[in-house]
């Protein structure tokens, strides 16, 4: 019987983190319905990028008050991981703060101490990232593409977050009490800079009641932990794994350096070299052109796009720098985002169902991205300068362009006009080409 | 160009035109200004004229792959024909799309932008340039994308400005953080999608909230975008759009 502990623990364990798997494997295969991309180039500044962007965090303190209260949750994100760990190993072996029995005393009384005021600056840190979205009401957190489900997501995020962290600091001020009643099990360890000033409110309490209350918080705390775990799947909140990734596969070219499309290359090379037979069979082993030119959904996208996408963590500092949404436009880039996500969940769900993609008539293009936001975009670079974990809304924006004009000649009347002068005069006016000169003589 | 290879000479430097700065009225006294300083200091170097087509940055930011790398081939082929190594522009789209996407259709060259040639020459005692008209002058710099966030340059202009010995005021948003004049991507030849504001109108509200003397640009289409942002809020008796070429050789009355 008295494995019966252990037993749950290890059940619960196993679910949580099963449960977890399965979804993360829908995530990659998602990700694998877009082209593939060579990313080896670049490995050196791709691992700085990782360490100063990522790691270091060093987009985010450009807006120095959300970055400054990030650093606090993502310290502590990563640093109380390894109370975390002790907390597995206690539940699976029953033993308690078993490293305790490891570590100097010291230092482990130093990691406690840690960890608790970590987790206190966590609790300061997602109250007041509730307050600005809640009561402050910050611009970015009520936009359009806001409403609904991102909305309520940012928030039980921060809910779990708070729960946790509370918990966390129950658990450790009853620990504590239980610890100078001398109760059996709980052996002295641990230093407690804050829930010292929590404990206090248990004086008077059985021992029996004090165990009840520490078990009580140790269960809610690790179970919050795997249920929050599994909630990533359905959230925004996946960049804590995926801005890692994210951030090596980011761009490491000059941002103003978009792609040269190597079908179109071969094709205009074609058209200028006047020794090319233009009715050859293509040769043996040559790639066939490509079924389209640009993107009109998510398949057309690379992978690092689609990665992009489900990092995407919705803070909409792109969308606040973007020149067309401050003016009004139609154009945000966070929703070009969040449709690329939410089209490509609508597929692998649809791959769940059929084991295929069965076509649903639907597409990114129009069915989620309008053509007037496409054409909004002065391709400015201000939201990938913006964004914090090196996502790229511009590169989604230019396919779906390339799509609207290559495939269905539909880009808007007067760049029409400007695009058939470039290729009559050699300029987007309709001046002759003759007259390129003219300046050198005027006055 | 042609004349140079007849007599078979090489200039020093090619200066690309761009169409902005061959045919646009306000962008070709940036053009005559900066050739004013490069004959001012000694420079040799030939224009392709009537051979200088359109870079194809528009068509290629509008999604017209085809149209760009055509009019990318055939400027390289030219390019390559007059053996080019080194080139200078005064519009940061050209600059851009010569320095990023000409090297993979085999255009290789050296190209600078003309503020990154000024500060060059000047470094090297070739210009000389005293505060002359502009000294203590409140003036706001306005960073082009394509020069700025695109290409990471924000310090040769900025260089510039000081040797005039300018009051130099950044707007709030700069450099990095810079706000589009919102030519970009073939906007310029398009009428904006349906908002509250034009975003040139919202960028010079920002450059006049300096309360600047002069707006100073960098490519001509923030040019022409500021402009017509200062004229719309009737404020051109007071502030005047100007390239840096055009204030390094006003400086002097070249």
């Amino acid at each position: 019987m008295q494995y019966i502990p252990n037993i749950l623990f290890s059940i619960a364990l196993a679910v949580g983190i099963g449960y977890f798997t399965i979804n993360i494997r829908k995530i990659i295969r998602n990700i694998k319905l877009g082209h593939e991309i060579d990313a080896s180039d670049n490995t050196a500044q791709r691992w700085s990028n990782v360490f100063r962007i990522a790691l270091g965090q060093s987009k985010m303190v450009v807006r120095p008050i959300p970055g400054l209260l990030h650093i606090f949750v993502y310290v502590g994100f990563v640093i109380i991981n390894i109370e975390v760990l002790e907390i597995i190993i206690d539940g699976i072996f029953g033993t308690h703060r078993v490293l305790f029995s490891i570590l100097p005393t010291g230092l482990y009384n130093f990691l406690i101490a840690s960890f608790e005021i970590l987790a206190f600056l966590v609790l300061i840190g997602v109250i007041l990232f509730w307050t600005r979205r809640n009561i402050q009401k910050l611009k970015r957190f009520w936009a359009n593409e806001m409403k609904g489900w991102p909305k309520n997501d940012g928030n039980i995020i921060l809910y779990f977050e708070m729960v946790l962290m509370v918990l966390f600091l129950t658990m450790n001020a009853a620990d504590q009490s239980l610890q100078s009643l001398g109760a059996s099990h709980y052996v002295e360890a641990g230093s407690f800079p804050i829930s010292q000033f929590i404990a206090p409110l248990f004086n008077g309490l059985s021992e029996g009641t004090l165990i009840a209350i520490e078990r009580g918080a140790w269960w809610l705390h690790i179970l919050g932990i795997l249920v929050f775990l599994n909630y990533l799947y359905f959230s925004k909140h996946l960049h804590i794994i995926l801005a890692f990734p994210n951030v090596y596969f980011g761009k490491v070219v000059p941002k103003g350096k978009f792609k040269n499309l190597d079908s179109v290359t071969n094709e205009v090379k074609m058209m200028m070299d006047p020794n090319v037979d233009p009715f050859a069979a293509p040769a043996e082993g040559v790639a066939e052109a490509p079924a389209k030119f640009g993107a009109s959904d998510v398949m057309d996208l690379n992978r690092i796009q689609l990665l992009n996408a489900y990092t995407c963590t919705e803070c909409g500092r792109c969308t606040s720098e973007c020149p067309a949404n401050i003016t009004g436009k139609k154009l945000s880039p966070r929703k070009i985002m969040m449709d690329t996500r939410d089209r490509l969940e609508e597929i692998g769900e649809n791959i769940n169902k059929n084991g295929e993609f069965k076509p649903d008539g639907k597409q990114l293009l129009d069915d989620y991205i309008s053509r007037e936001e496409l054409w909004a975009c002065t391709t400015c670079n201000a939201c990938v300068e913006a964004c914090p974990v090196s996502i790229d809304p511009l590169s989604i924006i230019m396919d779906m362009r390339q799509y609207l004009v290559m495939e269905q000649s539909a880009a808007p009347t007067e760049l029409n006009v400007s695009m058939t002068n470039i290729e009559n005069n050699g300029a987007p006016w309709p001046y002759n080409q003759m007259d390129r000169l003219n300046w050198k003589d005027e006055n | 160009m042609a004349e140079y290879m007849a007599q078979g000479k090489k200039p020093e430097v090619l200066f690309w035109v761009g169409c902005a700065g061959s045919f646009d009225d306000r962008a070709k006294k940036i053009t005559k200004a900066f050739v004013r300083l490069l004959n001012k200091a000694n420079i040799d170097f030939a224009v392709l004229g009537t051979e200088e087509s359109c870079t194809g940055d528009p068509a290629k930011r509008a999604g017209n792959e085809f149209l760009f790398q055509m009019q990318a081939m055939t400027n390289i082929e030219v390019l390559n024909g007059y053996e080019i190594k080194k080139i200078v522009t005064a519009c940061p789209h050209c600059f851009n799309t010569i320095k990023n996407e000409y090297p993979g259709l085999g255009g290789n060259y050296e190209i600078m932008h003309h503020t990154q040639f000024l500060k060059s020459l000047m470094e090297e005692g070739r210009l000389k340039v005293e505060g002359g008209k502009f000294k203590g002058k409140r003036i706001t710099f306005h960073d082009p994308c394509y020069l700025g966030r695109a290409n990471g340059e924000y310090e040769a202009p900025r260089e510039l400005l000081q040797k005039l010995e300018v009051e130099l005021v950044e707007m709030k948003r700069c450099k990095s953080r810079g706000l589009c004049c919102g030519a970009g991507g073939g906007q310029m030849f398009k009428e904006p999608e349906a908002g509250n504001k034009d975003i040139n109108v919202e960028r010079t509200e920002e450059a006049l909230e300096t309360a600047p003397k002069i707006i100073a640009a960098a490519c001509p289409f923030c040019n022409t975008m500021m402009t017509d942002g200062v004229k719309a809020k009737h404020a051109e008796e007071d502030v005047q759009v100007l390239d840096i070429a055009e204030m390094i050789a006003n400086a002097e009355d070249l």
